[in-house]
């Protein structure tokens, strides 16, 4: 059923994974994409929010994996201070399921073939040169042969490892995350819900996403150093008992962002690696779907160019056109995340009552932004950078 | 000797462990995970990250471990 040599393997069937292969196999280079788990897109590990602009590159917006469409943010301080901000945007919550499904489907349109139930347990070495994976696949240990290996195994990044690059997280960088889809829950179906603070999630925050009008997700990141101290899952029971009791709990989920920036590698020799397992993740907000789409596109695209002129050289393009579009605004953005998750509950409190101070009509994200620097005035400078390079 | 435990019964096989893990000691498939033990230095930081409490540090090892050597 395997053939036994592809152009290109991509390791994993996320959207960064799947995104690499479609643009692969574009090129017309044959790719295959191995997925441990059984299904593309399941279990969902994400609290699924996304905005418009950042999918459409990609994929059209289909109604079918639209849970919600989101207008509007609620920002709520320690002391349960909500400040409403309209987005200028348009987001979606999104059906993962169906939406990683979709993007597979896409991959495979532009002809790459996909296979489940593909544990890849070591990158096959001949000569010093890597030259494929060891994949174990129902249950037999089969070997693939592939020019370029691109890993797209998420938040564990061994593939990375398995070719020698350092991909392990720093704890207080893996924001450490437990999620529940709850029903029978009153929220506003078009706003996405913030608490931030020390009581529900220290170095982090918990999220409440609408699925429809009367399912949410609802679920918190902290940092590993807080986590340490006391778990994600006792954070949110917390909540829940507070605020939900008794809610009918659909599904529960632990997993976990690397918000820190892009690894230093993210190629080496004919390994590239995309999405969470080159740490692409958008670090200020753990966001990672479409900056993973974009870390995949370009390396796909790259790969395939590369097998088509059988020119390898043109691997190491993909972290310099990288940094360009994304990598660079992530450093910032860390910066940004490291000021804010250390606010202490009183500062969060203080920028919250200001805020609600301005018209409704005139807040904005960046409006609170510039509240925060009175507490933190070192920010301007990081903030400054995004606007003006 | 091993002072990192798993309780693979309420594992949800995310991956956070392995993310943190500094020695690649941990493997995970869809639905097993193990420690590879020669390679752990029970550094602890999986157990840390853990969301859902399933790793455990095994403290009280640390005295059987002196325990035998006395």
């Amino acid at each position: 059923m395997l053939d036994k040599f592809y152009d290109v393997i991509v390791v994993g069937a996320g959207p960064s994974g799947t995104t690499a292969a479609r643009f692969a196999a574009e090129q017309g280079v044959s790719v295959i994409v191995l997925e441990k788990d059984r299904d593309v897109g399941y279990p969902v590990r994400c609290g699924e929010a996304v905005s418009k602009e950042g999918i459409e590159p990609f994929i059209q917006p289909d109604p079918k994996w639209i849970a919600s469409t989101i207008n509007s943010f609620i920002l709520i301080s320690p002391d349960e201070t909500e400040v409403k901000i309209n987005f200028n945007r348009t987001g979606y919550i999104l059906e993962r399921r169906i939406f990683d499904y979709e993007l597979g489907k896409l991959a495979a349109k532009a002809g790459a073939q996909i296979i489940t139930k593909a544990y890849v347990y070591d990158l096959l070495k001949e000569d010093g040169k890597i030259t494929g994976v060891k994949v174990e696949h129902n249950g037999e240990q089969k070997e693939i042969r592939g020019k370029i290996i691109i890993g797209a195994d998420g938040v564990e990044s061994r593939i990375g490892r398995f070719a020698g690059i350092k991909t392990h997280v720093k704890i207080s960088d893996m924001e450490c995350c437990v999620q529940f889809t709850v029903s029978s829950i009153s929220v506003n179906p078009n706003a996405c819900y913030f608490y931030f603070g020390t009581e529900y999630s220290p170095g982090g925050y918990l999220w409440i996403f609408p699925k429809g009008s009367d399912s949410a997700n609802i679920g918190l990141g902290i940092g590993g150093d807080k986590a340490k101290h006391r778990s994600p899952i006792s954070y949110i029971n917390h909540f829940l008992d507070k605020k939900y009791p008794q809610v009918p709990k659909l599904t529960m989920i632990s997993g976990g962002v690397p918000c820190s920036f892009t690894l230093e590698e993210i190629v080496k020799d004919n390994v590239m690696l995309v999405g969470d397992a080159a740490r692409q993740v958008n670090p200020l907000s753990g966001g990672g779907i479409t900056s993973g789409m974009i870390g995949g596109s370009i390396a796909g695209e790259i790969a395939g160019k590369a097998i088509k002129q059988n020119n390898f050289k043109l691997l190491q393009q993909y972290p310099e056109i990288w940094h360009q579009r994304v990598g660079k605004r992530h450093e910032i953005y860390y910066k940004i995340k490291n000021a804010i998750y250390n606010f202490s509950d009183k500062t969060l409190n203080s920028i919250a009552h200001s805020a609600i101070k301005i018209p409704e009509d005139e807040r904005t994200l960046l409006s609170i932004f510039k509240i925060a620097l009175y507490d933190k005035p070192s920010l301007i400078f990081d903030f400054a950078k995004i606007f003006f390079y | 000797m091993l002072l990192i435990e798993i309780k693979p019964d309420k594992c949800d096989f995310c991956g956070v462990c392995v993310g943190v893990c500094p020695e690649d000691a941990i493997e995970l498939k869809e639905a097993s995970i193990s420690i590879i033990e020669k390679r752990c230095t029970n550094c602890a930081k999986c157990v840390w990250c853990c969301p859902i409490e399933v790793l455990v540090f095994r403290k009280d090892k640390i005295q059987q471990l002196k325990a035998k050597s006395n």
